[in-house]
């Protein structure tokens, strides 16, 4: 056989019910990530056996970083007397408020601004201006405003939340296919329908884009606000670790946030896939 | 009768039926895009449960006819008077489906009457489709997806349907099914019917009279007789078939 084509080799996926016939078959270079495999378990763990081995040998200096051992008893500990829940609790009260207020604020701001010119010409020049501010530099003037107690830490969040909400939903809202709207005149939808069947379910994609965005930004306030000016919260244990070389507490601390980042990621995703289950990507 | 609101069409005074009784009367109907002409002068009356063919090649502003008549050229500059039934369905060249509702929820879409549902039902499975009421638009076949935006055009019991080239992304053989089902729908709800497609075999098939567009004017009016349109054997078939060819421009080979 003359290869044109630098084909690679491919093992044959023979249904058990035919074996011993043959199956032999041109095979033409797969693009696409593959066939879905339960994998991402494996990264972590290889980074975590490597820490365990590291320390145990003695090659990882404790002061740099813990022992996982360490780590786990210090966990054992706070849990025992109760200081990790009591701040977790307040940190994801403080993340929770703020999400919730920025993603209602986002959402209802790229509403009044994605259906109506007047909406926009009011709203959209504000919200860029904002975006073009770091949300964390207007930490100054909220203290100022608010002292440091939550509502400056929840107002932090909130401001750093609602612009990728508003950005991505407003966006999606742009960018309804005019064909669609073409469609909805001739079936003789009115405004409310037209908005209630086309607009919001077409922009939902960008909206669910933007709440990804902002669950990520909202741990990242979180940080901060809890790092300078709290007396509780996840960050603020780690600031006290900090001046006490707690090396284990520090850890514990970015092993919280890791596993808060992942799980509302993970939540956001499942409603996600739920709301647009319509959607056929190549995730599969 | 209703002429569409807005755009710059002036609104005909439309009694029920017009003097000819057409389900569509158009009177010197000029279109422009800037400074290029796409219609220029058209007249076409359509009888009620007439089937017309708009034939004509790229450009010739059949599109721009169809459109008109849909209401959907707010923007585009131009006179003329138009009048069109109440009840008007279009039909895409794309299935035009919203990709984020059911094929029953797409169907019903836009159906006011409280047996939307009932009725989508019904429309379904007058295209084949019955038991694929839930399904996804994405879950379905092009054929399949264009059989939904007939049950869809159907549902509202049109007086008159617009199809802009409506089977023009299908293959061919799946475009000889979709002929015969568009025949047996149209013979079973009699609505008037303007066809808008470059394919002479289906404007024969299909059509009861053909119009041929070009450059913003309507060049050949042909009726199609029963016969002819029913067998490609018929006398006459090859003759009309070669005519509509060279009126687009085309000079036909013997046979095909």
């Amino acid at each position: 056989m003359s290869a044109v084509l630098d084909r690679p080799v491919v093992a044959p996926h023979q249904d058990p019910a035919q074996a011993g016939r043959p199956d032999v078959r041109p095979t033409g270079r797969r693009l696409g990530p593959g066939r879905r495999r339960r994998l991402a378990w494996v990264g972590p763990s290889a980074l975590l056996l490597l820490w365990t081995a590291a320390s145990a040998t003695g090659a990882l200096d404790p002061r740099i970083l813990s022992e996982p051992w360490t780590v786990v008893a210090a966990a054992g500990e706070l849990i025992a007397d109760g200081r990790l829940q009591e701040n977790l609790a307040i940190s994801a009260q403080r993340a929770g408020l703020g999400l919730f207020f920025g993603i209602l604020v986002g959402a209802v701001l790229a509403l009044l601004s994605g259906l109506s010119r007047i909406g926009e010409a009011l709203i959209d020049g504000p919200v860029q201006i904002k975006r073009a501010i770091p949300g964390l530099a207007l930490i100054p003037l909220l203290i100022l405003w608010f002292g440091i107690d939550e509502t400056m830490k929840v107002l932090t969040i909130t401001l750093g939340v609602f612009v990728p909400v508003y950005l991505q939903t407003h966006a999606g809202l742009r960018g309804i296919d005019l064909r669609f709207v073409e469609l909805a005149q001739t079936v003789g939808l009115g405004r409310a329908g037209f908005i209630r069947k086309v607009v919001l379910p077409g922009a939902l994609p960008g909206f669910f884009l933007g709440l990804r965005f902002a669950v990520t930004g909202a741990w990242v306030s979180l940080v901060v606000v809890e790092q300078i000016n709290a007396t509780s919260g996840i960050g603020y244990m780690m600031e006290l670790a900090r001046t006490y070389g707690q090396t284990n507490i520090i850890i514990l601390g970015l092993a919280v946030y890791g596993i808060l980042g992942l799980l509302s990621d993970g939540i956001v995703r499942f409603i996600e896939r739920k709301a647009l289950s319509w959607q056929r990507t190549l995730a599969g | 009768m209703a002429a569409h609101p807005g755009g710059l069409t002036a609104l005909a005074p439309s009694p029920a039926g017009t003097k000819s009784g057409a389900a569509v009367s158009v009177r010197g109907l000029i279109r422009s895009f800037g400074t290029k002409s796409v219609l220029d002068g058209v007249d076409l009356d359509i009888a009620p449960g007439e089937f017309v063919a708009l034939l004509g090649p790229s450009g010739c502003g059949k599109s721009t006819l169809l459109r008109a008549l849909a209401g959907l050229d707010h923007d585009v500059r131009g006179s003329g008077v138009i009048s069109v039934p109440d009840r008007v369905s279009v039909v895409f060249q794309d299935s035009r489906l919203l990709p984020w509702d059911s094929v029953l929820g797409n169907v019903t879409l836009g159906v006011r009457e409280h047996d939307a549902g009932a009725r989508a039902r019904k429309a379904l499975a007058e295209v084949g489709l019955a038991g694929r009421e839930k399904a996804w638009p994405h879950q379905l076949s092009g054929g399949e997806q264009q059989r939904v935006a007939l049950a869809r055009s159907l549902v509202r019991e049109p007086q008159l349907l617009l199809a802009d080239e409506p089977f023009g992304a299908l293959d061919a053989l799946t475009r000889i099914r979709m002929h015969g089902l568009l025949q047996d729908l149209v013979a079973a709800h009699r609505p008037a019917v303007l066809l808008v497609t470059h394919d002479v075999d289906e404007a024969i098939a299909l059509a009861d009279r053909i119009v041929v567009l070009d450059q913003g004017r309507i060049a050949t009016v042909r009726p199609v007789p029963e016969p002819i349109r029913t067998s490609a054997d018929a006398a006459g078939h090859e003759a009309l078939r070669r005519d509509l060819l060279a009126a687009l421009g085309v000079e036909a080979t013997a046979g095909h």
